[in-house]
């Protein structure tokens, strides 16, 4: 048999298994989780390099997003991200007020970063998101290696399910003034924890 | 020369006040501008911040001095050759410099201090927080800071024209008397 005729067949297996109204077919349901911000279980974070020096850590405190998590076939699953530029944070206010600016992100023009997903691919124990990320006004495809976190029912009667993805993003591919040789890219560790629908 | 003022003209403390405070203002003005053009790897870009930042607030306690030397020392009276309109509009004028220079310093501290970090003064003293965590505080003192500064460079410019006509057009000594009672007489 060849592979492009297995979907076909897949969905006439459960099509089957759906009119014979068999408990399989629950579980081929698609997870619908919204991202935990209300209560600060998720974080998009960032780190730099300081010249030859030390790192910075900061994060963008003000974000949004939904994901969708198929059990059955997870590359199925993908996520949406809306993140406010202007909630960035390094701890330094002098700094951060800099980084909202027209040579960084410039943030009364683009406010809104996104970032959409494209493919997702699960391996043993790793796995690779794939997909749009706009930033200062600019959309380039990049590539997240995500860490499965836990998922399960929560003391209080939700179900949860959490990833972990990191990327290094090159700032001057969006536009955005480098900080030199050792800074010329920013590394990004997004922290998603969702709450099922 | 006399330290205070005079009834016809102005002391040592009050010409000196005036003068250097002029040039802090106009010089801190021209470096504000000067460091917004700069960026991360400049020499000025640590630098520049934190002399506006140390003279800026020795400016505060200069501004708060020349005050307190209002009461103490009342400035001479207004020469009575003017015309009551212009009188009323150089005591505005007056008042419009201390309100303006008073919130550019305080728009200015609300920059540096969002995050709750104190100012240091050339490190010999710091002026810590007290109000922050507004939302963006830094961009909005920042744009506050800004309109006020290129404002009161404005009422400065109309301030020595005006001077300079008064002692060049109507011949009334205006400018010199703010040269010390001696280059009055």
């Amino acid at each position: 048999m060849s592979i492009a005729q297995r979907p076909l067949l897949t969905l006439a297996v459960l099509t089957l298994a759906a009119a014979l109204g068999l408990p399989g077919s629950a579980t081929a349901e698609v997870e619908k989780y919204v991202i935990d911000t209300a209560n600060g279980h998720a974080s998009i974070n960032f780190r730099i390099r300081h010249l030859d020096f030390g790192w910075v850590y900061g994060r963008f405190n003000t974000f949004s997003g939904t994901f969708t998590y198929d059990t059955e076939s997870p590359k199925n699953s993908g996520i949406e991200l809306q993140i406010q530029t202007a909630s960035v944070d390094s701890n330094q206010a002098e700094r951060d007020k800099h980084l909202r600016n027209k040579d960084f992100l410039n943030v009364d023009k683009f406010p809104t970063a996104t970032f959409k997903s494209t493919s997702y691919t699960e391996g043993l124990g790793t796995a690779e998101l794939a997909g749009d990320f706009t930033l200062n006004g600019v959309t380039k495809p990049i590539r997240f290696q995500v860490e499965r976190l836990g998922n399960g029912p929560d003391p209080w009667g939700n179900y949860r399910r959490a990833f972990m993805g990191t990327t290094e993003i090159p700032l001057k591919a969006f536009g955005i003034e480098d900080f030199g040789p050792t800074a010329r890219s920013v590394e990004l560790t997004f922290v998603i924890e969702g709450i099922r629908k | 020369m006399h330290w205070r003022n005079t009834e016809e003209c102005y002391g040592a403390v009050a010409v000196a006040l005036h003068w250097l405070m002029a040039i802090l203002v106009v010089g801190l003005f021209a470096l504000g501008v000067y460091m917004r053009s700069l960026t991360y790897h400049d020499a000025w870009y640590i630098r520049g911040p934190y002399l506006h930042k140390s003279v800026g607030l020795l400016l505060l306690g200069l501004l708060a001095a020349r005050l307190v030397w209002r009461f103490v020392s009342p400035p001479p009276r207004v020469q009575l050759t003017l015309t009551p309109l212009v009188r009323r509009f150089s005591g505005l004028v007056h008042v419009v410099f201390y309100v303006l220079l008073f919130a550019i310093m305080l728009s200015g501290y609300l920059i540096s201090t969002a995050d709750g970090r104190p100012i240091e003064v050339f490190g010999w003293f710091a002026i810590p927080a007290t109000l922050t965590g507004i939302p963006r505080q830094a961009d909005l003192a920042g744009q506050v800071h800004l309109m006020l500064g290129y404002g009161v460079i404005a009422v400065a410019v109309v301030h020595a024209l005006a001077a300079l006509k008064h002692q060049f057009v109507d011949h009334d000594d205006t400018l010199l008397r703010m040269l010390g009672c001696r280059a009055f007489r």
